[in-house]
């Protein structure tokens, strides 16, 4: 790992000025990804911008029929939240299957977010749920948020503050985990919200995506006979030593009728 | 080189580190608590956790500026004297280990799995161990030991 200049911020304000007064700085979240990067020299940034400090950044709460994360809140409290596990307890359970234990104790759904790793499992749950993320200048909804592998609408500079998930009257989530990693290999997160049941997917391209031959075919159902016989394209999705795209076309239709039960 | 502070089994230390400096180097090279190991030093093996503020965590994907004034707690720090902590005699009793390098990181991250869970069974025991890599004792006999500690630590 190449030295940089470490700075601890104490608000967010902090935050972002600091970011900003260096000459390229990275905001450090839980670090389970900025650190491994780092080791490798894949990146080289001048600064590094601790949110360790910034205690209004960590907290869940219910607000107007939705359920509000802060962006350094921790997979372990999100696993074990009873307010997520009563009210939307697929995205408790998703958390319980990001990496292992220590790194749950450690990464954030705000660095999860802004990294947009094509495997990470947390944007399905915010695409399919219609979340909007939050950050230190404006709102973003979850279907403009997720742009490309490891690209999101996220400005240089601009944090995620929070995200705000409208609880769905149904949701659920399935992944296939590669046998060595964890990480899913094909993740689906179904949720059946005031608009329809979006279904979104994870693993299974540059980064989380609906699949609306899915959506239409479900309508406002919950029903996973509905889709079974409904095939998504291979057009587009990845390859790799762990699964050809056509395994995981196929993966994807498997994993979201189980994410409905079937 | 900046200061760092933070207090390590009980004891309040105290060191100048560089900013990429890893918590597990601070540790060890500092501190010259070797107990700790780095197995893969890509935060895949496990061999390198500890306790942070009272969670298992990996200390090779921490900075040590990282946990300034934390309280950590490495295996050096658990047994009273020569009064093993019961999770290392559940690892002893039912020879839950062979070479012994992953053992630093099996048994902190087990304490850990216990402190988290009131019931455990052998499945969610096997699912909280995914993040520590064995290559001697195929896990069978660590998974006996979790399980046998979890008894005497919840009682």
């Amino acid at each position: 790992m190449y030295d940089f200049n470490y700075q601890r911020a104490s608000s967010v304000a902090d935050a972002t000025t600091k970011h900003k007064a260096a000459e390229d700085a990275r905001f450090l979240a839980g670090g389970m990804t900025l650190l491994p990067v780092l080791k490798q020299r894949l990146d080289q940034p001048s600064d590094v911008v601790d949110l360790a400090d910034v205690k209004d950044l960590v907290g869940i709460s219910e607000e107007n029929g939705a359920i509000v994360i802060k962006a350094m809140t921790k997979h372990h409290d999100v696993e074990h939240s009873d307010l997520v596990k009563s009210k939307i307890p697929a995205l408790a359970e998703l958390a319980g299957t990001i990496g292992d234990p220590m790194v749950r104790n450690r990464g954030t759904i705000g660095g999860s977010l802004a990294n947009s790793d094509p495997a990470a499992s947390y944007p399905s749950a915010v695409l399919a749920m219609n979340a909007t993320i939050h950050t230190d200048q404006r709102t973003i909804a979850a279907d403009d948020f997720f742009q490309g592998m490891f690209t999101t609408a996220l400005e240089p500079g601009e944090l995620i503050t929070k995200v705000s998930f409208p609880i769905p009257t149904k949701a659920g989530y399935k992944h296939f985990p590669n046998p060595a990693s964890r990480f899913p290999i094909v993740g689906a997160f179904v949720a059946q919200t005031k608009d329809g049941t979006r279904v979104a997917i994870t693993g299974a391209g540059p980064c989380a995506f609906r699949v609306p031959e899915f959506e239409k075919a479900l309508g406002s159902a919950f029903d996973p006979a509905k889709i079974k016989d409904v095939k998504v394209s291979a057009d587009g999705l990845n390859t790799d030593i762990h699964a050809s795209a056509e395994y995981r076309a196929h993966l994807i239709n498997v994993m979201a009728r189980r994410a409905m039960g079937g | 080189m900046p200061a760092v502070k933070m207090t390590v089994n009980g004891k309040k230390v105290s060191g100048n580190v560089e900013g990429r400096t890893l918590l597990v180097q601070f540790l060890r090279e500092h501190l010259g608590l070797t107990g700790t190991h780095v197995g893969c030093d890509t935060s895949q093996c496990g061999a390198c956790t500890v306790h942070v503020n009272g969670r298992a965590m990996k200390s090779c994907t921490l900075l040590a500026l990282h946990v300034e004034g934390a309280e950590v707690l490495t295996i050096e720090g658990l047994a009273t004297g020569d009064k093993l902590h019961p999770m290392q005699e559940a690892f002893r009793e039912h020879h839950a280990l062979q070479c012994g390098f992953c053992t630093p990181g099996m048994v902190m991250s087990a304490i850990g799995i216990v402190n988290d869970h009131k019931e455990l069974d052998e499945k969610t025991i096997r699912h909280q161990l995914e993040g520590n890599i064995c290559r001697c004792t195929g896990y069978h006999n660590i998974v006996e030991a979790i399980g046998a500690a979890h008894k005497t630590m919840r009682g």
